[in-house]
């Protein structure tokens, strides 16, 4: 008898977090799902049984915006990675003094103190015709015509992104540079190996599960993106996020649904291609 | 040591996340259903008594134009009961319009989204004997008739088309006036392009077309909402000569890839700065002097205007692109709530509210009401098309227009006469959006 309650315990203990993912994320994903098949009259959906959603997502235009969409991921997920290792790397290696890296740490978290629309148009000001940069090129005489493609252009939803997501992947990556045994590196300098060996024989290697974590963060948050897209891009700019946006507006519910499918479908590849390639559980 | 730093870690992540979450969410929060005593939830029995309607609470969706808070004030003080207004985009107001009936009892929305509501059954068909200057209101309205102006004749989503139902319990709109609204209107204006004078150097607006010359390339913007933008579209292409419509309102699916095609052409080209889909959005692109032309809302240019920054609002010789906004009814209503949504439509129409918009440059139902509460300097102004006889002060005590200025574009009649187009939905409406997102992804 005591037994069998030792082996059930841990199944109660499971259930409400069960049942609250079962609620608020299974259950919506599979009414997406259903929704996907279902017609549309011009003005609102009917439950039916079709496949035509499916078809005009895979047309040209979709996947043009899928492509867009792609090189918006690798462009921010590569300058995020190439900020946030040696952000990551001066905390948690150069700082020697505990509170003081901690204040460091705390100053990469101030842009998250204000709303992320906030954090966008504050670069309007900046990079605009009229805004300091270009200004300041004026006044300095080097352009005669303001510089347009500062803003609204992927230059800026690219900065943009890369603003908004790059305390995602600092957190990780920090976070596993810390775990590192410091006489490994010690250990390693006796054996006379370079700074640089070092970087790269022990941590890179040791740093690869934060670098992975960071980069799912990453790779599925920009995969989703309407918002900066529209504002930083000057709503010139298309990604599948956007796609689906502009199709929720026109109340083409089954049509956004089946794009929505789809993009969870490619966004769940590529998450499941990143923990092939590095393996996150040495994280946990 | 390092554990410590690793928990900190973790926790400020989680914040952070947390933080995001909440403001990713707090864009999407809906209201909770209606609490009893509402018209969702109403007094059971036919009898009025003029005491209950002090408990009634209409709920109200529109568009941000209408939803302020100084003109629900009025109403509530003037009718005696509650009304909770709120603000949505276009896009947002028509979603829940169709999909969540049980969430307003009075519905502000443009004509042009009538075809997509309507059909949906959420709204009931207003009783026209119970609007009292139901026959003052303007024509263009009620019988699409202005003094044989252009207007008559204008293409699209024009409110006439849509403005009666075949019957009571109809889905159908009618063609001849019936004792049956779909809404009562409240606002409506002539649309057409802004430009920044004092960047454009010495050409002259004078034609739709103008949004399309080399000379403003990477300079013009237009709306990036299907219904409206493709009319502004069109007006366009039709004034610079590159395509004709059958009829612009109502495009073919030919048509419609033909002028997509255009655009599409025109972005790589870079024509476009910019497009824009809020309000905001268009004040902030032509005060910062990212455009210089674009398509614009009337007090969008008075907006930039109050930023003392000098913005026309180009009178065309092709014509005007309209809009109209009116109130309907939610299916919901019944017995006392019923009754005070009357009182509402009734007091909309009394002219207060008229005159209130009118001094932001909107038009009033019935104008003569506007009249009793304008100064005769405002109302000269605004619907005459005279000099200002002083400052123009908005509501909210803004100077708008110096003394002697002129409202672009001239006189009431001058500018609602000379509409040709109005904002559509058309028969092929899915096919649009489709080559309209094609050509944004473009």
């Amino acid at each position: 008898m005591y037994k069998t309650w030792k082996g059930v315990q841990p199944y109660l203990l499971a259930t409400p977090q069960t049942l609250v993912f079962l609620l608020f994320l299974i259950f919506p994903i599979l009414m997406i799902g259903l929704v996907s098949f279902w017609e549309f009259n011009g003005y609102t959906m009917v439950p039916g049984f079709t496949l035509s959603n499916y078809a005009d997502v895979f047309t040209e235009v979709s996947l043009r915006t899928y492509l867009n969409t792609f090189k918006y991921v690798v462009l921010v997920w590569f300058f995020c990675l190439a900020i946030a290792f040696p952000v990551s790397y001066f905390l948690a290696f150069h700082i020697q003094n505990q509170k003081l890296q901690i204040i460091l740490f705390l100053i990469c978290t101030v842009p998250f103190w204000t709303s992320n629309i906030i954090r966008m148009i504050s670069w309007i000001p900046v990079l605009g015709k009229e805004g300091l940069i270009n200004s300041l090129l004026l006044n300095l005489n080097l352009v005669e015509q303001p510089v347009e493609w500062l803003l609204y252009s992927d230059f800026a939803v690219v900065l943009g992104m890369v603003h908004l997501y790059n305390f995602f992947m600092i957190a990780p990556i920090f976070n596993s540079m810390m775990r590192i045994d410091r006489n490994l590196i010690t250990a390693a300098e006796d054996m006379g190996a370079s700074g640089f060996q070092i970087l790269k024989e022990v941590i890179l290697p040791l740093t690869a599960p934060g670098i992975a974590i960071g980069s799912i963060f990453v790779v599925t948050l920009v995969m989703g993106e309407f918002i900066t897209v529209r504002l930083m891009g000057g709503g010139q700019s298309a990604s599948v996020g956007k796609l689906i946006q502009t199709q929720i507006g026109s109340l083409q519910y089954p049509l956004a649904a089946a794009n929505a499918v789809v993009l969870l479908i490619v966004t769940l590849f590529l998450v499941a291609g990143i923990l092939r390639v590095v393996d996150i559980r040495k994280e946990l | 040591m390092a554990k410590i730093s690793r928990r900190y870690v973790i926790r400020t992540g989680l914040a952070a996340g947390a933080a995001i979450a909440v403001t990713r969410c707090a864009s999407n929060t809906q209201q909770a259903s209606a609490p009893s005593g509402t018209p969702n939830n109403p007094a059971s029995g036919p009898e009025v008594n003029t005491n209950q309607v002090k408990d009634v609470t209409l709920r109200m969706i529109g568009t941000g134009v209408s939803q302020i808070n100084e003109i629900r004030n009025k109403a509530q003080e003037d009718l005696g009961f509650k009304i909770d207004v709120r603000a949505l985009s276009t896009e947002e107001n028509n979603q829940i319009a169709i999909t969540q009936p049980g969430q307003y009892d009075l519905f502000d929305g443009e004509y042009f989204s009538l075809p997509l509501v309507v059909p949906s059954g959420n709204l009931q068909a207003i009783d026209v004997s119970k609007i009292k200057e139901f026959d003052k209101i303007v024509p263009i309205f009620t019988q699409n008739k202005f003094d044989g102006m252009k207007v008559e004749q204008a293409q699209g989503t024009y409110p006439y088309k849509v403005m009666y139902l075949q019957d009571q319990d109809s889905k159908e709109f009618a063609a001849e006036p019936t004792n049956w609204a779909t809404l009562i209107p409240f606002q409506y204006n002539a649309d057409t392009l802004g430009y920044r004078p004092d960047l454009i150097g010495s050409t002259k607006i004078e034609s739709w077309a103008q949004l399309f010359d080399s000379q403003f390339k990477g300079k013009t913007s237009i709306l990036d909402i299907p219904s409206i933008g493709i009319m502004d579209a069109a007006m366009v292409v039709e004034a610079a000569g590159l395509m004709k419509f059958g009829d612009k309102g109502n495009m073919t699916k030919a048509e419609i890839d033909q002028i997509t095609d255009i655009l599409k052409q025109q972005k790589r080209d870079g024509q476009f700065r910019a497009f824009w889909k809020t309000f905001d959005e268009s004040v902030n692109l032509m005060a910062a002097g990212e455009v210089v032309l674009q398509s614009m809302w009337s007090p969008a240019v008075t907006a930039v205007k109050s930023k003392g920054i000098q913005c026309v609002y180009a009178p065309l010789k092709e014509g005007y692109r309209a809009w109209g906004g009116g109130v309907g009814l939610s299916k919901n209503l019944s017995g006392v709530s019923l009754d005070a949504a009357y009182e509402y439509l009734n007091w909309m129409l009394d002219g207060w509210m008229g005159a209130f918009l009118g001094r932001q440059g909107y038009y009033s139902a019935i104008p003569e009401n506007a009249r009793k509460f304008m100064k005769p300097a405002e109302w000269d102004f605004w619907y005459e098309g005279k000099p200002a006889a002083e400052d123009m002060v908005d509501p909210f005590g803004k100077t708008l227009e110096k003394k002697g200025a002129v409202r672009d574009g001239g006189s009431f009649k001058e500018r609602m006469g000379n509409v040709v187009v109005w904002n559509s939905t058309m028969d092929e409406q899915v096919h649009l959006v489709k080559k309209w997102n094609e050509f944004i992804a473009s």
